[in-house]
């Protein structure tokens, strides 16, 4: 890594696989299961975190010295808010339609476990530089699981991605639809995609034998 | 005594005999042999495996071959080939062979893919695993064509039996290890997955939906459509059969549950070679009886009238809730699986009756979710470990007083 020390690189590439914070610390599974039936709404929802993480990060890491520690949750809840009124109101203007398939979940970042975890275990004992990277490392080890679950349910569920029908048209009967193929209601209801979360975490752990615990 | 020995002298006698071996296999479906399954899976029951599945196999038999008559009397009787239902047991308009054949040559690619696939994914990860096949499927594979609607397509069928055995089953660790009836959970996936193929009047006839699609293609064709009974009492309709023929399972329904006489007779065939507990079965069919007294009570009062929705299923007279839908198969083949089930006495008891009651209560409150008993036996599976829990702190409590008393 020429741009980051060895170090810094760690911060960023931890979270994606061996410390990921949805299959590894099983955080954050709440939005997870409830907006992952569209791989758009992963995207935006991935997006949505990566900010609110990112720059939470920073901003707690620069008061961290300031903050009394008797009050820190306060604090770190109002930093929180802030961001996420920022993109709910970002979102409303400039994507009201997906603002609404996203409804309450975007207001619920503020609730999301990763958030307040990487706050009180990273941001409030490192510097902004490395709270950033290890914000954005997180962000984005949450952004690889809801994105790979949000492919398999949309593909699934819908035979969309994106809106694209890419499996045939269900109605028309064409591509694989002709054939008698037919969409996987299941796949759509919330328990499957805690069925697809597990299924990620048992190829993970079979994989890399060094994540099973006792 | 009696039989039981002289077949074992006889077994004795013919020990060097080059067929002794299919006798020992016919011999072990109905006895107990000397030795039991020795390693591997089923933590729970002492048993020999093998004939345990053998036997819950051979009880469902009857089911089975049933359900290919009915689903070409059925059929036929939708396209008018038969003109007359039929009318009692014997009924020479049931047992023909142009009806048996109809269900046989739908029914036999069923069984041909639950056992295929079922089979294949348990080779699998036996190879993974490292350890002998199970024979844990056995009971599953015939379990599973039994409960689908007879039109179901194959490989619907197929991907449910790959989710139900590795999601329901081999991910807690195998046979015996399992959480959930895997069929139950085949059929719950197919339920969830695929709606419109597992419900709603054009699934339960073999032929419906084909017909409906040639029509829309601009076939001239009657549609042909057979409701299941608790769909038309869902919609206040009534029941539109008689008594009897419920009982004897002249209706439509998934393949093996329609007939609750041969149900029965599973039963007790379970019942009497001790596979089947029958405190699982008694306190289920009470459960289900005290529920359909109490709607029926509401009713009587007054308290539900007859433009609710709740109230074609409320009024249903309470011991038919019995006989229709797949209560009764459910209650003896899949509630009483000795391995998700209560392994108490006083648990089996609870488990059981709060299945009957928990059936009849999703049956008459969710008529999107007719199949009542799937539900509420999956529930009580994940229940049946808490109350053995708290039966045996119970008893431990109770002991510990008596304990004491005598100390003192």
């Amino acid at each position: 890594m020429g741009l980051l020390s060895k170090k810094d690189g760690k911060l960023i590439l931890d979270p994606l696989a061996d410390n990921n914070p949805i299959t590894i610390q099983v955080l954050g599974i709440c939005s997870a299961l409830a907006i992952t039936a569209e791989l758009e709404a992963s995207i935006v929802m991935s997006i949505s975190v990566l900010f609110v993480l990112g720059i939470g990060n920073v901003v707690i890491s620069l008061m961290r010295n300031i903050i009394p520690s008797k009050i820190r949750i306060i604090v770190q809840l109002i930093v929180v808010a802030t961001l996420v009124i920022i993109v709910d109101l970002v979102l409303k203007a400039f994507a009201y339609e997906l603002s609404k398939t996203l409804s309450v979940f975007v207001g619920l970042i503020i609730t999301n476990c990763i958030i307040m975890g990487r706050f009180e275990a990273f941001a409030l004992g490192n510097g902004p530089w490395r709270s950033f990277l290890d914000g954005i490392g997180n962000a984005l080890g949450y952004a690889v699981i809801l994105i790979i679950v949000g492919f398999f349910r949309e593909l699934l569920g819908s035979g969309t991605l994106l809106g694209i029908p890419v499996l045939g048209d269900p109605i028309e009967k064409t591509g694989l639809y002709s054939i008698g193929y037919e969409n996987n209601g299941f796949m759509l209801l919330s328990p499957m995609a805690l069925i697809v979360v597990g299924i990620i975490i048992w190829v993970q752990r079979s994989r890399n034998k060094a994540l099973v615990e006792d | 005594m009696g039989l039981k020995q002289n077949l074992h002298k006889f077994k004795e006698k013919n020990k060097h005999k080059k067929w002794i071996p299919a006798f020992n296999a016919i011999h072990t479906f109905l006895y107990l042999p000397n030795e039991t399954t020795h390693n591997g899976t089923h933590i729970k029951v002492a048993d020999d495996l093998k004939r345990t599945m053998n036997t819950v196999i051979m009880a469902m038999v009857p089911c089975l071959i049933f359900g290919m008559f009915n689903a070409g009397y059925q059929h036929n009787l939708a396209v008018g080939e038969i003109q007359a239902a039929a009318s009692g047991f014997f009924s020479s308009e049931f047992w023909t062979m142009a009806n048996f054949m109809i269900g046989f040559w739908k029914i036999l690619p069923l069984v041909i893919v639950s056992y295929g696939v079922g089979l294949g994914i348990e080779f699998i990860f036996a190879i993974i695993k490292g350890h002998e096949v199970e024979e844990g499927y056995l009971v599953t594979g015939m379990l599973v064509p039994l409960i689908v609607p007879v039109d179901i397509p194959l490989w619907m069928l197929a991907v449910a039996v790959i989710f139900g055995v590795v999601i329901g089953k081999e991910v807690f660790g195998g046979t015996g290890m399992n959480i959930l009836n895997p069929a139950l959970t085949i059929r719950a996936f197919l339920f969830f997955a695929y709606p419109t193929w597992m419900s709603g009047d054009k699934v339960w006839v073999e032929g419906a939906v084909e017909r409906t699609n040639e029509i829309a293609a601009g076939a001239n064709l009657d549609a042909i459509s057979g409701e299941t009974i608790l769909g038309s009492l869902a919609q206040n309709k009534g029941a539109g059969y008689e008594v009897m023929d419920m009982f004897l399972g002249f209706i439509p329904g998934s393949v093996g549950e329609t007939s609750a006489l041969l149900i029965l007779l599973g039963g007790l065939f379970l019942i009497f070679s001790k596979i089947g507990s029958w405190r699982i079965m008694l306190s289920s069919v009470l459960g289900a009886l005290v529920m359909g007294l109490i709607f029926n009570q509401v009713i009587d009062y007054g308290w539900i009238t007859e433009s609710s929705k709740f109230y074609g299923l409320m009024s249903t007279t309470w011991w038919h809730h019995l006989l229709i839908g797949g209560f009764a198969f459910g209650t003896v083949f899949m509630a009483t699986d000795p391995v998700t089930a209560s392994q108490t006495n006083k648990g089996k008891w609870i488990y059981g009756f709060l299945i009957g009651f928990i059936s009849i209560l999703i049956r008459v409150f969710n008529p999107a979710y007719p199949e009542g008993v799937m539900l509420a036996i999956l529930l009580m599976n994940v229940f049946a470990p808490t109350i053995d829990h708290y039966v045996v702190q119970g008893n431990v409590k109770k002991r510990m007083k008596r304990l004491k008393a005598k100390v003192a």
